[in-house]
């Protein structure tokens, strides 16, 4: 074997196409190191570091522009569509912390590892949103998945916490071998990993008839579906998503979201088309499965966290009716979606950690009941967020929707666009619930005191409602971005 | 830009913008402020309708198309923009809601006494959104403000209604919801459609009227408007959800949701179903026909045995409309003009009854017909505002509610004697249903003794009636003014509809059967 001569313009290239990334886990291995150093009272400041550092990262992927950059000799690329999910990814984290100093306080888990693990996960999105090679979104999908295994645990003297974390763990290692498998199979069949090279040996090879290349990509299917929580593979969601600390539920139902749907986005958008309609034909049922599923169960929810732990799963499902219709229109839709669920899920979660004054039953719909007039900056912002997850104007859930569904109507999919605006009509009743408690129902003598929002807490709640309002109203810009993002990948 | 410059060029969008900034400002004004907040709300009000009035004097009589369009792009790389405008269709339509909200406003000083401020903060949002739809002539916007609406609706029914309020604003919402959402993908259908054809993405309705759609596409999509204007009309069997919603809502919410928001049902088949599908719509008459008589006849008989007054008028509206309907299905000058006319006198009319009903159920804490009994001497004031009202909304000549009927049915008798026939006895059976009722509500003895001690209306009350008993006689016996600045948009619609029927239904042959046109059924059956 010839020795890899050492090219150090390559590796500059490379690690320019990651800065963002280097960024985050810089930041979480200082959170880890200051965490050594700092006395117990000042643990509040391994938050803000995070939150720096973040914002850091922002600015960083910003300056990396739209252009593309390859890095790592095509492992990994710098793309439109890297730089969305990224900035998905670092807008959902940087919420998460904001939100984290106000919960941490409350909860107990003002310390390091907390934010640190919060970190690394968020750089594992980030790898795996980026990978273009089918290893690289491997190892961005372990590093993220880790931990969050741990952290949806963190709460280690509750049951509903372990429960949740082993379920996840354990399902987790499943999903995770069926898409090393897959990624084994599609090895085996064209002697490579890297996406475009498959795409580009589709028709050459005559893959679409081979068994073991077809078995592989079910399988790297399967593994994905898992992540995102489709289903008939979403078992896990409800309980993981209930048991989590709520600041780590609200993070994984968005970021775990973007950085798999952004790899499954170029698994489909490059590879699917030349599989013929039989893998769409797959992802339609899901879509219906996930979309239908989610809102059913969720109708029965009297607790709100798990009830948005379902919607979540049916947001899922709207989402991939985007990457059914494989083509310009539905990436861009499915990009644009998942920043708005990012903003609009985030709020959702952070009313509802004010509103609950304690973890667990705190999150009864019944103790709601009379907040909506009496806290009136707390229920209106919550109400936005719904209206907005139910997809009712003005809000930017029903652009993203609109744009959805019309991806399904433009490719002839319209039965399926039919079934899910369905879909949202069912979804309205139990997003309204929330509301029907905070307004029309008798309050009870005396109401409880939400939690008191930070500063910080409330930046993000306000930036969550602004961007709902704002991508609902102007939506224009971000959808061109979105749609230069999705061009590039094509490309 | 000045002020003046403003409203000059910007007319149509300070209507829409108006309330919601009055909205935004009535967020800053303190809790307790009851006072200060209802004078703002009606200030805000009275000002929109009087700006609304410098639409009708700037209106030219002799244009058929929109009028003081104002265009804007919105999301420009698919076609969608700002796009609002008034013809003679919704011209009325507009006065309506802005002369009904101050009216209505002033009817809640002392019938809405919690949460005063968020109540007003709903009202005026849900007045930006109802002129919103009316003016909309982009499907884009048209669809967000007709789903804005149901929000502060679903609120003023849930939070400030009767016993069931949550139930009936849950079910409001959902019915009206599911039944929009369909819409909504056939919007975006006839969206990709048009771009097949002309290569242009546009969401604009003057655009899309141009298109020839083929008949077999105009079938669904003309179900799937159907379907959303059926439930908010309501017709006959979508209309479940209005008695409750009616009987729940405080009474602000039914004067609204009567005067205006069952418009937009109407007004949407006028605007969009029928001018936009038209062979559809014309193949589907007969049903549509059918399904308005049993309205009107089914809305009477149940409005009958009604033992709640406020139940009454809610059924007796599933009445009224089927006579728009039916008017607006005739297709011709007199059938549509009538309809138009008669959606305006079902606003005001019917507003004033749920007005009426209100007055009363503050006074007494109950609608129920047998608690009532020789009012007529006790309240003399109230007695003869009622009249007034229960003879308009029967329709008797001299009122409005005879001018739109009358239309309609002649409308009707041109193209179906038959169906003009049997919903004539849908008016008989108005004068039953309404003068049974105001018989026992108002002569006869008194039997219950707190009736003695009712109060007249006071001054207030009799301010806001006022206005509407003006115009329940003006229309009746001048509906000329009204008439004639309709002309020219139904003529050229009843004009550019027969066109378009043509256009579409070029290639097929003479005699065609609806089951052959749209499912290519032939007579054995076979395919």
């Amino acid at each position: 074997m010839t020795p890899i001569p050492f090219d150090k313009a390559a590796l500059v290239q490379g690690l320019y196409s990651i800065l963002p990334e280097l960024v985050v886990i810089g930041t979480a291995i200082a959170v880890l190191l200051a965490d050594l150093l700092l006395p117990e009272r000042g643990k509040k400041s391994l938050c803000h570091l995070g939150i720096a550092g973040t914002a850091v990262a922002i600015l960083a992927a910003l300056s990396l522009g739209p252009g593309r950059i390859d890095g790592f000799s095509g492992m990994i690329v710098h793309d439109g569509v890297g730089l969305f999910i990224t900035l998905t990814i670092l807008a959902t984290t940087l919420l998460t912390l904001l939100m984290a100093t106000g919960y941490s306080e409350w909860e107990g888990t003002q310390k390091g590892e907390f934010y640190a693990l919060l970190l690394f996960s968020a750089a594992g999105m980030l790898f795996m949103a980026k990978g273009t090679d089918l290893m690289t979104v491997f190892l961005g999908l372990e590093t993220m998945s880790i931990p969050i295994y741990c952290l949806v645990g963190f709460h280690r003297d509750r049951m509903t916490s372990l429960e949740g974390a082993l379920k996840y763990f354990l399902l987790g290692a499943f999903a995770s071998g069926f898409l090393l498998y897959g990624i084994a199979l599609i090895y085996s069949a064209t002697g490579t990993t890297k996406i475009p090279a498959i795409a580009g040996m589709i028709g050459d090879l005559r893959l679409f008839g081979n068994p073991v290349f077809v078995a592989g990509v079910g399988l790297l299917l399967v593994g994905f579906a898992f992540k995102v929580s489709l289903v008939p593979f979403h078992m896990w969601t409800p309980d993981a998503y209930q048991g989590a600390p709520t600041v780590v539920t609200a993070f994984m139902a968005a970021g775990v979201k973007a950085a798999a749907f952004a790899a499954l986005l170029r698994v489909t958008m490059l590879i699917f088309p030349a599989l013929g309609p039989g893998m769409t034909n797959i992802l339609w049922v899901l879509a219906f499965l996930t979309m239908t599923v989610g809102n059913l169960a969720a109708l029965l929810q009297d607790n709100v966290k798990r009830m948005l732990a379902y919607s979540s799963i049916a947001h899922a499902g709207y989402i991939l009716v985007g990457l059914v219709s494989v083509d310009v229109a539905g990436g861009q839709a499915a990009l644009f979606y998942l920043l708005v669920y990012a903003f609009m899920n985030l709020g959702a979660f952070g009313v509802i950690m004010l509103l609950a004054h304690r973890e667990d039953d705190g999150y009864d719909i019944g103790n709601f009941k009379g907040v909506g007039f009496r806290y009136p900056a707390l229920g209106g912002l919550l109400t936005l967020f719904l209206v907005s997850l139910a997809g009712i104007p003005p809000t930017a859930g029903f652009i993203g929707k609109f744009y959805l569904f019309s991806a399904a109507v433009k490719n002839g999919y319209v039965g399926l666009a039919v079934l899910g605006v369905l879909n949202s009509a069912v979804s309205v009743y139990y997003y309204l619930r929330p509301v029907v408690y905070m307004y029309m129902l008798p309050a009870p003598g005396e109401v409880p005191v939400p939690r008191p929002p930070r500063t910080a807490f409330s930046l993000a709640l306000c930036i969550s409602a602004a961007a709902v309002l704002v991508l609902g109203l102007a939506p224009r810009s971000v959808l061109a971005f979105a749609e230069r993002s999705i061009l590039s990948l094509l490309m | 830009m000045t002020g003046v410059a403003l409203l000059d060029q910007h007319l149509l969008s300070v209507l829409i913008g108006l309330p919601l900034i009055g909205a935004a400002l009535l967020l800053f004004f303190p809790r307790e402020g009851n006072g200060a907040i209802r004078n703002f709300t009606l200030l805000v009000t009275v000002v929109e309708f009087l700006l609304s009035l410098s639409v009708v004097a700037r209106f030219d009589v002799a244009a058929a198309g929109m009028q003081l369009v104002e265009r804007v792009p919105w999301i420009p790389q698919y076609g969608i923009s700002y796009i609002v405008g008034v013809d003679g269709i919704s011209l009325w339509i507009l006065m309506l809601t802005t002369f009904i909200m101050p009216i209505t406003i002033l009817s809640t000083w002392s019938a809405v006494a919690k949460n005063v401020k968020e109540f007003m903060v709903f009202m005026l949002v849900l007045e930006t959104a109802m002129v919103g739809v009316f003016l909309a002539t982009d499907l884009f916007l048209f669809y967000i403000f007709w789903e804005l609406v149901l929000i502060p609706m679903y609120f003023l029914i849930g939070v400030w209604g009767g016993e069931r309020r949550i139930y009936a604003a849950i079910k409001f919402f959902l019915y009206t919801f599911a039944g929009s959402v369909l819409m909504l993908v056939a919007i975006i259908a006839l969206y990709f459609h048009h771009h097949a054809v002309t290569g242009v993405y546009t969401m604009d309705l003057m655009k899309l009227y141009e298109l020839t759609i083929p008949v077999k596409l105009q079938l669904w999509l003309f179900a799937a408007f159907f379907l959303a204007f059926a439930f908010k009309v309501p017709m006959f069997p979508f209309h479940t959800w209005l008695p409750d919603a009616h009987v729940e809502a405080p009474t602000a919410g039914s004067v609204i949701l009567a005067a205006v928001l069952l418009k937009m049902g109407t007004y949407g088949f006028l605007r969009f179903a029928m001018a936009l599908f038209p062979v559809a719509a014309a193949d589907w008459t007969p049903l549509i026909a059918v399904l308005a008589v049993i309205g009107i006849i089914y809305g009477a008989l149940v409005a009958m045995v009604q033992k709640d007054v406020k139940k009454l008028v809610a059924y007796s509206s599933v009445s009224h409309l089927g006579f728009v309907m039916l008017g607006l299905f005739a297709f011709n000058l007199q059938g549509i003009e009538g309809a138009i006319l008669q959606m305006v006198n079902h606003g005001i009319s019917t507003g004033a009854l749920f007005l009426i009903v209100g007055i009363i159920y503050e006074r007494r804490h109950t609608r129920l017909i047998s608690e009532f009994g020789g009012l007529a001497k006790v309240v003399p004031l109230f007695c003869f505002c009622f009249m007034v009202v229960t003879l308009s909304s029967i329709g008797v000549p001299g009122t409005n509610g005879f001018v739109g009927e009358f239309l309609i049915l002649l409308g009707v008798f041109k193209v179906q004697k038959w169906f003009a026939v049997v919903a004539a006895t849908g008016v008989i059976f108005a004068a039953v249903y309404m003068l049974w009722m105001f018989q026992r509500v108002m002569y006869g003895k008194i039997t219950n003794e707190e009736n003695l001690r009712l109060a007249d209306m006071n001054g207030r009350e009799v301010a806001y009636m006022l206005p509407l008993l003006l115009f329940i006689l003006w229309i009746g016996v001048y509906p000329q003014p009204f008439l004639r600045r309709m002309d020219a948009s139904v003529n050229a619609f009843v004009t550019r509809f027969e066109a378009k029927k043509q256009a579409a239904l070029a290639g097929s042959p003479a005699g065609e059967t609806v089951l052959v046109r749209y499912f290519d059924v032939k007579k054995g059956g076979a395919r």
